[in-house]
């Protein structure tokens, strides 16, 4: 039986995509429970980009940058860093100092939360851009 | 609005880094970083008149008060050197938009101007923090994007110049991190105040100690102090010619920053010189590196390269008046951070524009460059005489200083090496105006015949550095005041 | 000499760290230098790490009981920062390696040092 490229490692491509959804969930539990437990932006940023490099290692790049293309990955990664700086200019518009969650709300605690949600959500995605930008650049050189 | 003055100063410049690359055009692009920089600038202005009138600023981050927080530090040391780096970046900015497009690919434009906006911003971020964990973060903000800068160079030499940067950069900030890590085991805080305050009765002094050589040796690779120089002049040579303009202004001036933060505001003065005796390693150091290098500055052909052993000749006189750990030995060498900036930034400048319109920086082959190039000539002069430190320049007033504090502690032979090292600097810039004005040429090829003046956007930048040169040269109460009262802060502690 | 041997963390931070520090200063290859500098930042992460546990400390984070004890967590934070300042670097120093490759068609130091011998300086 002729195998053509795409038929290839047939069942890692089936494992694969059952188990990229399930990363992809635990990026985003990561990420949104990083307030009550270990995790935060950096680490989900990570788990949430490891999804996407699976994908180009078992069905190659061009079908992930069909997904992902690298221009969306570029604002990704800058609008990730705009959320966490733009939270601190909004933090010093409303009257506190540099990323002051105090202010974000009518009590401190749900200014807080809502601070740090946002700050870590700026971190995640900027990750999640740097890390697929990371295996893009590197795997496409020969 | 006053208040917030200090977040700004960083916000602004790390806010635009995104923005560049959103944009993906390199003449928007130019113009954000360039917007950008004008407002830290106007910012660090501010922020200095705020500190000489109301004194030390602090800023506490997130509204966390300062021993567990982290607080934003500003006394006129930081004042001034922050006004310095925004300042230096706005001007190359300026000069860099028509630099830069012959040397960087036009697609490339807006990933470089992005760079320059994140070196800026860890720059400054560096000066004016007042916690010594962000130091580290910091410096490698402003080093990962220096590395990038530099590889941006056209010749292929300027990769492994960065990558050689790289390495020694990243041992050199990894000694950083280790000494702040023993700073921590020891006191139980990152904060430099509360540092200061906790170092003396610690109950580790052997970590102290420790955490001291680790960071001494960590600045003293970042900030090109000779015997750990060797990163510095491939570097300069094979970056942009704008990008080194720049750094030569400020990368290796912040790093000095850091030294006289750590060795005088945090360990104190006391510990640093009188316990340790510190001045026995630096004051040797220093003299090598002035001595040295100026004299292998002399044998160099490239103009780029010979510049970049003067900066590390310079370098060493900085250190040496730091050495002192006087008032007056502290006031030249700030004042020197500050002259030096302006008078190496300029020269890198007119070099630039010299090989915008020649191709090349060789210095033989630059013959009666004059007649074609006055204005860069002009400048290239007036700010060579500033490196050798004639009367009316602003080298005159930092070398001045300096060999009056040399005497004050009666250190002559200090004061002799200082004269005899600014003769050899007269030597090297001597050769290249030698060239520059006098020199026939031996033939009138295509090369020489269709040369014009550099481009005007080119020139303003590189003259009003020349122009700030020679007022504080003329007038120099006003640095050397600004100077003092920083060596006055610094000598007695937070 | 128990105490020697009961501060045994800290004998691996000094073995990783000579190690990264030898594999940078004694491999000419570019990458090989690059994993030096891993293993010498990563003795670092495991100073910190060291330095903040707290002897029958469990991990810091949030429970109901208030008298648990628990490690330092700040040595921790600091060094989620280093690791990612360590990521970034290796990332940059690659792509460099990368570029160098692509220009020079070698990433071994003293070939590379003999042909840019070889060229002018300006």
């Amino acid at each position: 039986m002729k195998l053509y490229p795409r038929q290839r490692h047939r069942v890692l491509q089936v494992v694969t995509k059952l188990v990229i959804p399930f990363v992809l969930m635990f990026g985003l539990y990561v990420q949104f429970h990083g307030d009550y437990g270990p995790g935060g932006g950096f680490q989900a940023g990570v788990i949430f980009a490891s999804a996407f490099i699976l994908h180009g290692l078992i069905f190659g790049l061009q079908q992930t940058r069909r997904v992902l293309s690298p221009g969306v990955l570029r604002v990704m990664m800058s609008l990730g860093v705009l959320l966490y700086a733009g939270t601190g200019a909004v933090t010093m518009l409303m009257g506190g100092n540099l990323l002051d969650y105090d202010v974000l709300a009518h009590d401190p605690l749900h200014g807080q939360h809502w601070g740090i949600f946002a700050v870590e959500l700026g971190v995640g995605i900027t990750v999640t851009g740097v890390m697929i930008s990371l295996f893009y650049g590197f795997a496409s050189k020969r | 609005m006053t208040e917030q003055l200090p977040a700004l100063q960083i916000l602004i410049t790390m806010m635009a880094a995104p923005l560049c690359v959103l944009v993906r055009n390199a003449r928007v692009s130019w113009a954000i970083a360039l917007l950008a920089n004008a407002f830290a600038c106007w910012v660090a202005w501010q922020l200095l008149q705020q500190v000489q009138t109301t004194g030390v600023i602090r800023y506490a981050l997130g509204g966390w008060a300062a021993p567990s927080g982290i607080e934003y530090y500003i006394d006129t040391m930081n004042a001034a050197v922050l006004l310095l780096v925004s300042g230096i970046s706005t001007l190359s900015l300026l000069y860099a938009y028509k630099s830069v497009s012959k040397a960087v690919p036009m697609a490339k434009h807006y990933l470089f101007y992005s760079a320059w906006l994140l070196c800026v911003t860890g720059l400054m971020g560096i000066v004016i923090t007042g916690d010594a964990f962000n130091v580290f973060v910091f410096l490698e903000v402003s080093s990962l994007a220096t590395y990038m800068l530099i590889s941006f160079g056209d010749d292929r030499r300027a990769l492994t110049a960065s990558f050689r940067y790289l390495v020694l950069g990243s041992v050199g900030a990894s000694f950083i991190l280790i000494g702040i890590g023993f700073l921590y085991a020891a006191t139980g805080s990152l904060n430099m105040v509360d540092l200061a305050e906790r170092i003396p009765d610690s109950e580790s002094q052997r970590a102290v100690l420790v955490a001291f050589s680790f960071i001494t040796i960590g600045v003293l690779i970042k900030a090109a102090v000779f015997p750990l120089h060797a990163w510095l002049p491939n570097a300069y040579t094979f970056a942009p010619i704008a990008v080194t303009a720049f750094l030569a202004g400020t990368a290796t001036k912040v790093s000095l920053y850091v030294l006289l933060r750590f060795f005088f505001s945090i360990f104190g003065e006391a510990y640093s010189f009188g316990q340790l005796f510190l001045n026995t390693v630096l004051l040797p150091a220093a003299i090598a590196g002035f001595v040295l290098m100026s004299l292998v500055a002399i044998f160099q052909t490239d103009l780029r390269r010979m510049l970049a052993y003067s900066s590390v000749a310079q370098i060493g006189y900085i250190v040496a008046g730091f050495a002192l750990a006087s008032q007056a030995g502290l006031t030249a060498g700030i004042v020197h951070i500050v002259n030096h900036a302006m008078v190496k930034t300029a020269l890198f400048m007119a070099v630039g524009c010299i090989i915008y319109r020649v191709g090349h920086a060789h210095r033989p082959s630059l013959d009666s460059l004059f007649k074609h190039m006055p204005f860069t000539c002009v400048a290239f002069i007036i700010s060579g005489l500033g490196l050798i430190g004639v009367p009316l320049t602003v080298g005159f007033v930092s070398k001045f200083t300096l060999i009056g504090a040399a005497m004050e502690r009666g250190w002559w032979i200090l004061a002799g090496l200082v004269l005899i090292s600014s003769l050899m600097a007269v030597v090297y810039v001597g050769r290249v105006v030698e060239v520059m004005l006098f020199r026939q040429s031996r033939q009138s090829g295509p090369e020489s015949s269709g040369l014009s003046e550099a481009p005007v956007t080119m020139l303003i930048p590189m003259y009003v550095l020349v122009a700030m040169g020679l007022y504080f040269g003329i007038n120099g109460s006003q640095t050397l005041s600004v100077a003092g009262e920083a060596a006055r802060q610094l000598l007695g502690g937070f | 000499m128990t105490q020697a041997i009961g501060l045994y963390s800290y004998w691996i931070v000094i073995l990783l760290m000579m190690a990264g520090l030898y594999i940078m200063i004694a491999r000419y290859n570019l990458v090989k230098k690059i994993i030096g500098l891993g293993l010498f930042q990563t003795s670092i992460f495991y100073l910190y790490i060291t330095m903040g546990k707290v002897d029958g400390g469990t991990a810091p984070i949030l429970v109901e009981d208030a008298t648990l004890l628990y490690s330092n967590p700040v040595p921790h934070v600091l060094i989620l920062t280093a690791i990612v300042v360590g990521v970034a670097t290796s990332a940059v120093a690659l792509a460099l390696i990368v570029r160098i490759y692509e220009s020079f068609d070698t990433i071994e130091e003293d070939e590379i040092k003999a042909i840019e011998a070889q060229e002018p300086d300006s």
